[in-house]
């Protein structure tokens, strides 16, 4: 039976960074205010780094919303500053700000963004993009999500754990080095 | 133990009565009319966020669209439970197979005798009481909720004018 399959496979409404074709999507589910999460943040950072053009990341959102009461709107806090173009930086902030996430704060990093204010603050208010961050949820409980951060490379559930920061890059690898050679 | 003990699909789902507080029992057959989902796991207060339990709690929603109950089993005590609900905000029963200690994971073949705890063991079974899928996932893997919620929905295809009226009795049992 399936087990850990990413679904929906990356498309369109994905946030998304790096080049289409590269070998190994790396996909991960997370929550703005989740410690662990912050925690991978920087290792994410540093596979993209190591892996350059090799990989292609992309965040979607799973608010663990009844233990972490601030995740929901931080999501779509990051979902608004992508409707101004600005997601990725967002994403940035309310990680280095994991227990700065009330409103005000995130009013705040949208300015230091130089977000049109108005906007940002409306799509909070009426929960434009809630529903966005409610579908992302649910395509990860259908993917097998079991726990934040949940990373899915190249479509199947990493199982392996991402704290062992060598290991994980070193799988990453490897699957770069399988899609390459399976294309060959 | 092993996946092969587990109780296989097509079996009835053997009724038990247990303690989901101090002072109240649940007892399966009066699910019956509902899907219900029963999750077997060893322990409570498992030092990770999201962890299985957390996890389902969190995916309650999606579960209650196809109008299912969710129980939660381990051989920990009412007030552990009691503690861990709490601490966890859960809004699901969890039910405490205690007293003799995993009496009900014995009769799923879900019971781990070398640690004295359950599987992580997951069995949907449909509105008859009739196990239709089940899964024995290694004790330190977290199986997520994909498995389960697929084995919802080919229940709710298989007989879709019952999960509508699961669905309205649900909606109106929660308003």
């Amino acid at each position: 039976m399936s087990n850990g399959q990413l679904t929906p496979l990356v498309n369109a409404e994905d946030h998304i960074l790096g080049p289409d074709d590269a070998p190994v999507t790396l996909v991960e589910y997370g929550d703005y205010e989740c410690p662990y999460c912050g925690m991978a943040h920087p290792i994410v950072k540093r596979a993209q780094r190591e892996l350059g053009d090799q990989l292609r990341f992309v965040f979607r959102n799973f608010p663990l919303a009844e233990m972490h009461p601030h995740a929901r709107l931080a999501a779509q806090a990051a979902e608004a500053a992508g409707a101004q173009g600005r997601f990725w930086e967002m994403h940035d902030l309310l990680f280095e700000h994991q227990y700065a996430l009330e409103l005000q704060g995130l009013i705040g990093y949208a300015k230091s963004l130089g977000l049109e204010i108005p906007r940002f603050e409306r799509d909070l208010e009426a929960g434009t993009y809630a529903k966005k961050v409610r579908d992302d949820f649910r395509s990860g409980a259908r993917s097998g999500v079991n726990g934040t951060p949940t990373f899915f490379v190249n479509g199947e559930r990493y199982n392996g754990s991402w704290a062992n920061e060598e290991a994980f890059i070193s799988a990453l690898r490897d699957a770069a080095r399988q899609a390459v050679e399976a294309s060959a | 133990m092993s996946e092969s003990d587990i109780l296989p699909v097509g079996s009835p789902a053997p009724d038990f009565a247990l303690n989901a507080t101090p002072d109240q029992v649940l007892r399966l057959s009066e699910l019956r009319g509902h899907p219900v989902i029963l999750v077997f796991y060893p322990a409570d207060w498992s030092p990770v966020c999201g962890d299985q339990v957390a996890l389902y709690n969190e995916i309650l929603p999606e579960f209650r669209e196809y109008g299912a109950e969710i129980l939660g089993i381990s051989v920990d005590g009412v007030w552990c439970h009691a503690a861990f609900a709490r601490d966890r905000k859960l809004h699901f029963p969890l039910l405490s197979d205690f007293e003799p200690k995993g009496a009900v994971a014995r009769l799923y073949g879900a019971y781990r005798d070398e640690d004295g705890t359950s599987e992580r063991a997951l069995f949907v079974l449909d509105g008859d009481g009739i196990i239709r899928w089940s899964y024995w996932s290694p004790i330190a893997v977290n199986p997520g909720a994909d498995g389960i919620l697929n084995a919802l929905e080919s229940l709710a295809e298989k007989s879709p004018a019952r999960a509508e009226s699961f669905h309205r009795d649900s909606a109106e049992a929660r308003p």
